[in-house]
């Protein structure tokens, strides 16, 4: 749990523009330091690495320890960047020989070392140190959900915005949309999508794009809604947000019955669905099975975000007013199905760090709430 | 899987009879003074008097809950109206010069104000004058002649016109061009000048046929109409403002744009008139500002009346709203905080009478109504029993409270009565009293509290159609004000001369806004009340039937709980006046609690059997013990990442960039929901015209945007306490109940406190001298932290919990404390009803998930049946950012009913809806009037009322055959 208390500290050195590095090869450390805001390319990293080991000839693969102690690849530029940028304020970096890489990368942590990370060389395009792990490595952000029931021209598309650092970061607008009516075309008011954030959850993934037109919000028809209340509503689910557009680029609609070329994911069930998805857009390793939750998609979160809820008052200021506590049994911290409560009973006792502390399991959440 | 969530309830018939039985929607009545009045008319035979206003409402008022409403098709402004005399039918003159024709019909016994007739003048191009045919442009002024069937328009081009009324035809053939009465002038008057526009109509009282014209240049003309010929012309030469016929005829008197008045005499032969008989500037000699309208009314005790508004010395007095009234040697300036619109006198309007002996005069202002009484000696004001000007400070906040015992009105009504002493009972009442008022007394009681700007809180009575001013409380004289003594220099420094007299109640100025009152709640059992302001004050008051003179304990409390880094930027507290002070009989002050920081108390509530008051502002809550004047708690709720609400100097940097984030929030938010009401349904109209005709390439015109992120734990002002609330309920175990205290937070936070109230001994009513103590219990962070708006407890049958002393008076159903019971926790998003002591979720409805609105004002209300006596149920109604109001079922949260309430560009309409206990609503639709409505189809409160009104011919009559 005191975790946490690490990266409240850590956000204090983000102006530093050096990061320090530690590296380990077998038993060997190397310190040397990189620039925060222009990590340069994976393959400089790569080399500078091999080069201050003095590896030769083995193929080696890197991992670094992330916020939360869990192990993680850096095979690729984006993944050395978020390494860099969130380092805290030491980058630890782990090299391993490419063969003996069994049970390197794995949910949870350095010590839980239970499940084997397969790399792959394979990747999409085929370019050279792009690795790509296993989907139950990953967490997944988004998902294309009921194309069996969809029309061909729409898309629904499910944010999984929980344990997620990034704005969902998209912005809505008012205009209008053409529609085949029996009289012919005709113009109807629509809401569409006007920007991406960069760097933002939509973005991401790739599934959403600027002029997209949103047809519902979690199975209801914005038809009629003003934008303010798309808005409203967008926002009311944004722990698990189902959207429904008509990408204004049909080109790459998903093509019905083509499972084969393996660019769809029929499903009647949007779990399924996201397994067999070929866009499981990845940010964070975390076991799929707390991905099991009902449609709100409340998660539970152990203590991994205590620093963003912490509107306690100095301990004892309670104590100071009434002297007295209340009788140990009588808070039971038992989580609830729907889970939309979270409660901190803990405000009494002294020691704010345990006021902090979340009961595991006890606590249910929809995520941090970041922006920008 | 989506499909679940939008499983329709089965569309069970027995329901939907039940809820035809329950709930109706309606907008009752519009309690009030009318927003921006225009026009004003009087009928002396029927006695009732009608307001024009800007917005094209047409509203007729006779006696107290006589009251009619009708609005123009277009929102265009009123400029004239014309009661044709007892016929209950009105003729209104629009700004676009189009006349209409409203009559009183009686449906069912009941009757209504509809519009009959319009007509638009024909507008035909070219000059109106002398060049061409004369054409109808522009009406200046309307007169109605021979009891009304006919009516003469005078007009810019100085025509006049004439107007079959009943069919509101134009009558071709007998139209007065300015030629005409030209003829009839010398030539040296003429000298090639136009008349300029009729400024003035006048009938003769007695004689139909005659018609005093007045011209803008200053020509008056006797007019006959049967002769066609001019009986009289007075050449005057000053530019005319305005005309009065003295009753006999034999006397004029004309107002002029110098401030001057002329009197002439009308029976000085045919030879034209001159010279006026006698001519005064009475503001003189200075340059004076016009003279609008001019009144003359003699008296059977000799000494006539001259009564004319405006003419005051430009440069001293020129900004001055003033009604002067002249009888004999006693000159009366009354001095109005408001522009003039026009006056009436009540008088003698019977032909045969020979003198108007004047009893009234009734003088319409922008803000208010005032009449004065012109037959009691110093002329005093009579009291209104409506129209009251609510906004007389700027309203801040309003409640309602419904049921008030009989003893506790009696009280307040003799503490009013007491603040304004009534006149002595040879004085005038109120003149306007025509109709009958068809409504049942009311069944219950209901108060109206308005808090202000200026730190009262007045005290209405909202139980029938009139609301009525009972009683006034200031809290003002318990702090040290700044500008204390500006009004009594003010009237120091006016000398005697021009003799003013203030009139009115209307003063928007506040001396000081941090007296502004945000909070109020009173225990109708106990007579306390707590007013909450601006500046964190909470003030404890109590009702005393006798004028005290007594210190007021005055404590503090901390609410930021030695939370560092923190300056509060805002205004300073307010100073307390020390020592014993005097107060007047009513609501007197016992407790001053003032929060630190002084911001603006957000939330209160108040338990008057546990003598505990909690309060809440926008950086935590605290918990007041009354009895013992002494502190039980205080709770900072301030998030560590607020900087706006921390305003600490180590975050300046960010709060910087904070402060510019929210500072274009704002506007964008103002860019889009901050246009004014009246031009906004045109431009919508027009905007969406446009959207409809845009091509493609507009599309790129910068759009609207609004952004999706959901809300984060460091929103800015997500301390901000919004509700409190006190239960007795199970918090600790499911055995034991006891005192518990509520309060949520805009950030979705619900804190549950444990409360230990020394209990009273039996048959004490005060609770033994034991500390109160509080313990937290729960703590509640709703997941999609929205603002927490309202929390109730309900009981073991599902109904909340009656009020403090209700159940133990026998005034309501004792709560049922063996089932379980549930707390209902309302955030702008959703409903949720939990278990208690176990906090887990029973039933919940995701307003904003589903309909994309978010709740704003939230109340328990019960609903009785109109089928079934004794039925009832209570439900929970909600009004939502887009005006729309909706009613759901409790527990179940089942939603019932929704009706579109309020436009939802009009934001203080919604901030200031308010709902009653039983199905009714009130929210402001101008800052001086409140629209009532009732969600009930039983509780409905509006005007019911009938006219005695005789129309001239049965032809009229029978087009509209009345139902009696």
């Amino acid at each position: 749990m005191n975790r946490s208390f690490h990266k409240s500290q850590t956000l204090r050195f983000y102006d530093c523009s050096a990061v320090e590095v530690k590296s380990k090869f077998g038993a060997e450390f190397r310190r040397f330091s990189l620039d925060r805001q222009k990590p340069g390319k994976f393959e400089d990293f790569y080399k500078l690495v091999v080069h201050t080991h003095h590896i030769s000839n083995t193929e080696v693969t890197i991992g670094y320890a992330d916020v939360h102690g869990d192990l993680l690849p850096i095979n690729n530029d984006d993944n050395f960047c978020k390494a860099v940028s969130s380092a805290n304020p030491l980058l630890r970096v782990f090299i391993q020989k490419r063969e003996a890489e069994h049970g390197s990368f794995v949910a949870g942590s350095l010590s839980r070392r239970r499940k084997a990370l397969a790399l792959r060389e394979d990747g999409p395009r085929r370019r050279p140190h792009l690795h790509i792990s296993m989907p139950h490595d990953f967490r997944p952000v988004s998902s294309i959900i009921d194309v069996d029931i969809l029309p061909e021209t729409h898309r629904r598309v499910r944010l999984y915005r929980h344990g997620c650092q990034k704005p969902l970061g998209f912005y809505i607008r008012d205009g209008m949309s053409v529609r085949v009516a029996p009289q012919g075309l005709e113009k109807v008011p629509g809401i569409f999508i006007s920007r991406m954030v960069p760097g933002g959850l939509a973005e991401s993934t790739g599934l959403l794009a600027v002029d997209d037109e949103v047809l519902e919000v979690n199975g209801i028809e914005v038809a009629g809604k003003t934008l303010d209340q798309v808005t409203d509503m967008m926002i009311a689910n944004s722990h698990n947000l189902i959207v429904t557009v008509k990408p204004a680029n049909q080109r790459n609609n998903v093509v019905r019955g083509s499972r084969a070329s393996g660019s769809s994911g029929r499903s009647s069930d949007s779990t399924a669905s996201r397994h067999s998805l070929p866009v499981a857009h990845v940010l964070q390793n975390l076991h799929p099975d707390e991905m099991e939750s009902d449609e709100e998609a409340d998660v539970v979160l152990e203590g991994v975000l205590e620093p963003r809820l912490v509107p306690r008052p100095p301990p004892g200021s309670l104590a100071r007013v009434n002297g007295a506590s209340l009788a140990p049994g009588l808070h039971s911290p038992g989580r609830e199905g729907s889970g939309s409560v979270h409660r901190l009973l803990s405000s009494l006792r002294s020691d704010p760090r345990h006021s902090l502390a979340l009961p595991p399991g006890g606590v249910e959440e929809h995520g941090p709430a970041v922006t920008l | 899987m989506m499909k679940f969530r939008f499983r329709r309830q089965g569309a069970d018939p027995q329901r939907e009879k039940l809820k035809q039985e329950l709930f109706a929607f309606n907008k009752t009545v519009e309690h009030g003074f009318p927003n921006q009045p225009s026009a004003l008319a009087f009928d002396p035979e029927l006695r009732i008097m009608a307001i024009g206003t800007r917005s094209g409402a047409v509203k007729i008022y006779g006696a107290p809950g006589v009251e009619f409403t009708g609005l123009h098709r277009d929102t265009t402004t009123v400029t004239q109206m014309h009661f044709l005399p007892g016929q209950g039918r009105l003729l209104t003159l629009l700004d676009d010069s189009s006349l209409h024709l409203w009559e009183i019909l009686h449906h069912d016994g009941c009757a209504h104000l509809e519009e009959a007739l319009s007509f638009q003048p024909p507008s035909r191009p070219g000059f109106d004058g002398a060049s061409g045919p004369p054409s109808l442009t522009r009406v200046t002024v309307v007169l109605l002649v021979a009891a009304g069937d006919m009516a003469a328009l005078g007009t810019e081009g100085g025509s006049v016109f004439f107007l079959d009324v009943p069919t509101l035809t134009l009558l071709e053939g007998q139209t007065l061009g300015p030629d005409e009465v030209l003829r009839s002038v010398p030539d040296d008057y003429r000298c090639g000048k136009a008349l300029g526009p009729v400024e003035a109509l006048e009938g003769h009282l007695r004689d139909p046929t005659k018609i005093l014209i007045g011209y803008s240049r200053g020509l008056l003309v006797i007019w006959n109409q049967a002769a066609q010929c001019a009986d009289h012309i007075f050449l005057g030469n000053q530019q005319l403002e305005s005309l009065c016929w003295e009753r006999s005829g034999s006397t004029l008197v004309s107002s002029h744009s110098d401030g001057s008045y002329a009197i002439w005499s009308a029976d000085t032969g045919s030879s034209p008139t001159t010279q006026p008989m006698v001519a005064t500037t009475p503001y003189g000699p200075f340059p004076c500002k016009a003279i609008n309208k001019i009144l003359w009314r003699n008296c059977e005790s000799g000494g006539h009346f001259i009564i004319f508004s405006g003419g005051m010395p430009r440069a001293s007095y020129g900004d001055r709203h003033c009604v002067s009234v002249l009888q004999a040697e006693t000159l009366v300036t009354l001095d109005f905080t408001s522009r003039i619109i026009d006056f009436f006198t009540v008088h003698s309007t019977r032909p045969e009478d020979e003198f108007d002996q004047p009893q009234a005069l009734a003088v319409l202002l922008e803000e208010e109504l005032v009449v004065l009484d012109l037959q009691t000696p110093g002329w005093p004001a009579v009291p209104a029993p409506y129209l009251a000007p609510l906004h007389s400070s700027a309203i801040t906040c309003s409640a309602h409270v419904a049921n008030v015992p009989a003893k506790l009105w009696a009280r307040i009504v003799s503490a009013g009565e007491q603040q304004s002493p009534q006149p002595a009972s040879t004085a005038l009442s109120w003149p306007i009293t025509g109709g009958r008022n068809l409504a049942q007394e009311p069944s219950q009681r209901g108060l109206l509290l308005t808090g202000h700007e200026d730190g009262t809180v007045r005290f209405w009575d909202a139980s029938g159609v009139a609301l009525r001013p009972l009683y006034k409380l200031s809290t003002a004289g318990l702090f040290q004000t700044d500008c204390e003594h500006a009004d009594s220099l003010a009237q120091a420094a006016e000398d005697d001369w021009p003799p003013f007299r203030k009139v009115g109640c209307f003063d928007p100025y506040s001396d000081d806004p941090r007296l502004g009152v945000q909070k109020v709640v009173l225990c109708k059992y106990t007579a306390q009340m707590v007013v909450a302001g601006t500046a964190g004050q909470v003030l404890v008051l109590e009702l005393s039937d006798v004028p005290s003179e007594q210190a007021v304990s005055v404590s503090s409390v901390d609410l930021l709980q030695d939370r560092e880094g923190f300056t509060w930027k805002g205004h300073e507290r307010l100073s307390p006046r020390t020592g014993p002070l005097p107060w007047p009989t009513g609501f007197q002050p016992r407790v001053l609690v003032q929060c630190l920081p002084p911001a603006a108390v957000t939330a209160v509530t108040l338990h008057a059997e546990w003598s505990l008051v909690a309060f809440g502002t926008s950086h935590g809550f605290g918990l007041f013990d009354y009895q013992r004047k002494c502190p039980v708690l205080a709770r900072c709720t301030l998030h560590p990442n607020d900087s706006l609400a921390m305003e600490g100097p180590l975050s300046r940097v960010k709060s910087l960039k904070k402060s510019l984030r929210q500072s274009f929030r704002r506007i964008r938010k103002s860019r889009v929901s901050g246009k004014k009401r009246a031009a906004n349904a045109n431009s919508k109209e027009a905007n969406a015209q446009l959207a409809e005709q845009a091509c493609p390439h507009d599309v790129e015109m910068t759009p609207v945007q609004r952004r999706i992120e959901p809300r984060s734990a460091d929103d800015s002002l997500s301390g901000v306490v919004r509700c409190l609330y006190f239960a007795d309920t199970f918090l600790r175990d499911a055995a034991h109940h006891g005192p518990t205290m509520w309060a949520g937070t805009n950030s979705g936070s619900v804190f549950a406190y444990a409360l230990e109230v020394p209990t009273a001994v039996a048959g004490g009513e005060k609770r033994p001298e034991r500390a109160v103590e509080a313990v937290l219990g729960k703590e509640v962070q709703l997941m999609h932290r929205a603002p927490v708006v309202a929390i109730a407890v309900l009981d073991g049958r599902g109904r909340p919990l009656p009020e403090p002393y209700e159940a133990s008076r026998d005034l309501a159903q004792a709560p049922d404390m063996q089932g379980g019971h549930a707390v209902l926790i309302a955030s702008e998003e959703q409903f949720k009803v939990f278990t208690l002591p176990k906090v887990s979720a029973k039933t919940k409805f995701k307003l904003t998930a589903h309909e994309g609105c978010r709740v704003r004002k939230v109340a328990l209300a019960t609903f009785a049946s109109v089928a079934c006596e004794d039925y009832a149920e209570t439900c929970l109604a909600c009004l939502t950012n887009l005006g729309d109001v909706h009613v759901f079922s409790v527990p179940g949260l089942r939603p019932q009913v929704h009706y579109s309430c309020i436009r939802k560009e009009d934001i203080s309409g919604i901030a200031s809806c308010v709902f009653t206990r039983h199905g009714q609503g009130f929210y402001l639709i101008s800052p001086s009037e409140f629209e009532r409505f009732s969600l009930s189809a039983r509780n409905i409160t509006e005007p019911l009322c009938s006219l005695d009104i005789s129309w001239p011919g049965d032809a009229a009559r029978a087009r509209y055959p009345t139902a009696t």
